[in-house]
């Protein structure tokens, strides 16, 4: 379980993030919804201590994650970047099986590389693109290659950044069944961020809005239709009038 | 302007610049901590060796080529005012060995190496690739920066013997095309009078330029600012602090070396 007290985020004069308060419960699937800006990419890597914020705690199964043994804590998670991500000096498998390769547990080239594929399969990638260099990709598939990697070692908490936007309606559904599955089969702990409505639906036990550096709306996601909250009602609906300014 | 202000205005590059090179002093300490620590990546070392040793001896041979020819001229021009031309092989040796292999040499590779480096990291950085490492449980100093100041402080030295020979060289062509000086007796002074340290010293100045190349590219490369315009001041910050230093500690290594 990953739970967040007040958490702040300043940058310069920017007011990130003003407070959030989230618990995430174990094996379940949160979904951040929120505008464009208002800090969902920066609220996951304060989790993962890639931003470190400027008040509140943020722990994991009650640690305190800023005195975790980063090694350790680090092995629970994967991670999908909101821009991919992926590293060009290497090749596509290379990059899937990159945490595969390294560590205590490290596997054999080879049988990295079998996983690498399978995991490729699983996002909707022929072998064909292995051998390949990110940027020969399109920037959909290199989406899906982060999936991949983010994947590959079958973490216990995987947070995914935008998953599908600048896929295919099609590649959508088989990314959004694949979060579903990890979560259900493998037990995985998932918060994913995305502006796609349909994916929010498919994905989501609970649903967190976030809005003006808080935590607008929280709940699952069966009353997310029904709850009477203007700001979540707005958002959800894609309106441009209502409480949400269209200039921020 | 108050008295206060004035001490203001000079008190704060000041500030900023001691924290710059506490800084740095930070960063290449960790370095230095990861370089003794495993894991080592072998792959990534063997790819940076190739990069800032192997391709980097075009650039150094030309720039050695030239100026060893240029010096030739130079020393028998100034020579002949007395009546010392035939100080030419032995000044163009111990030049080129001691000061002009080793600087030069330097400072082509911070303009090659140093702005690739930052130019390669600092884009990582804006692309998040930095932090994609990160969270694939792999250290960023450990997994880019060690193998890239290892391999430069390693292969530099090299360069700078391969600019030396090649220096030498230019000079003995231009000594016996341009300057009637006898081909054999060119290199036999050129032997003669070069003595081991006069190469080894230029060489430990090459593993020091070569580490303050590499460290200096991947500082400022972890340190970029965002988007295109961080990683383009990353890239000139790198090259122009290595050069600097470069400059710097070739006059600090000179008196330690070379006064007694
Ligand atoms: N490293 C940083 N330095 C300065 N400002 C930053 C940094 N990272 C994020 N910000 C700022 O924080 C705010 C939130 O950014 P963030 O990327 O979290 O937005 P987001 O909610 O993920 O938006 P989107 O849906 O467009 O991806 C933005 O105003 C951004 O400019
Ligand atoms: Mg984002």
């Amino acid at each position: 379980m990953i739970e967040l007290r007040s958490v702040q985020k300043t940058f310069g004069s920017n007011r990130v993030l003003r407070g959030i308060d989230l618990t995430l419960p174990k094996g379940q699937s949160m979904v951040v919804i929120g505008g464009s800006g208002t800090g969902k990419s920066v609220l996951l890597k304060c989790i993962l201590g890639l931003v470190r914020p400027d008040a509140g705690t943020i722990t994991l199964d009650g640690q305190d994650v800023a005195k975790a043994e980063r090694d350790a804590f680090l092995a629970r998670f994967g991670m999908l970047f909101q821009g991919g991500a992926l590293f060009d000096s290497l090749k596509v498998w290379e990059n899937v099986a990159f945490r595969l390769m390294r560590g205590a547990s490290a596997l054999p080239k080879d049988q990295a590389r079998a996983i690498a594929l399978e995991k490729l399969r699983r996002v909707g990638l022929t072998p064909a693109v292995a051998d390949q260099f990110p940027a020969e990709l399109s920037g959909g598939m290199q989406k899906r290659v982060g999936l991949a990697r983010a994947i590959a070692a079958e973490p216990e908490i995987i947070f995914f950044d935008e998953p599908t936007t600048g896929l295919d309606p099609i590649m959508s559904g088989v990314i959004n069944d694949l979060i579903r599955e990890i979560v259900v089969e493998m037990g995985a702990t998932a918060m994913t961020i995305t502006h796609d409505m349909s994916s929010v639906r498919a994905i989501a036990d609970r649903v967190a809005m976030l809005h003006a550096g808080v935590i607008q709306w929280t709940g699952p996601v069966t009353e997310m239709d029904t709850a009477s909250d203007p700001y979540l009602q707005q958002f959800i609906h894609g309106r441009a009038e209502g409480p949400i300014a269209s200039v921020r | 302007m108050t008295l206060t202000g004035f001490l203001a205005a000079i008190g704060r590059p000041v500030l900023a610049a001691l924290a710059g090179v506490g800084r740095v002093s930070l960063f290449a300490g960790s370095v230095l901590s990861h370089l003794v620590r495993p894991p080592f990546y072998a792959r990534e070392f063997g790819h940076a060796l190739m990069q800032i040793g192997w391709f980097s001896i075009p650039v150094v041979g030309l720039t050695a080529l030239f100026t060893g020819g240029a010096l030739a001229l130079q020393i028998y021009s100034g020579g002949a005012r007395f009546n010392a031309e035939s100080v030419v092989p032995s000044i163009v040796a111990i030049g080129m060995a001691r000061e002009l292999g080793p600087v030069l040499g330097g400072l082509m590779v911070a303009a090659r190496v140093a702005s690739s480096i930052a130019a390669e990291i600092g884009t990582m950085k804006v692309t998040e690739q930095i932090d994609a490492l990160v969270t694939l449980s792999t250290n960023p100093i450990k997994y880019l920066a060690v193998p890239r100041v290892l391999a430069a402080t390693l292969a530099v030295p090299v360069l700078v013997a391969v600019g030396d020979s090649i220096g030498i060289m230019g000079g003995w062509l231009v000594g016996i095309t341009r300057l009637d000086f006898n081909s054999a007796a060119y290199l036999k002074t050129t032997v003669d009078f070069l003595e081991t340290w006069d190469v080894l010293s230029g060489m430990v100045k090459g593993a020091a330029f070569g580490f303050i190349v590499a460290l200096m590219g991947c500082y400022f490369g972890m340190t970029s600012g965002r988007g295109a315009q961080g990683v383009g001041a990353a890239t000139k910050s790198a090259v122009v602090a290595a050069s600097v230093i470069i400059l710097a500690a070739n006059y600090v290594l000179t008196e330690v070396f070379f006064t007694s």
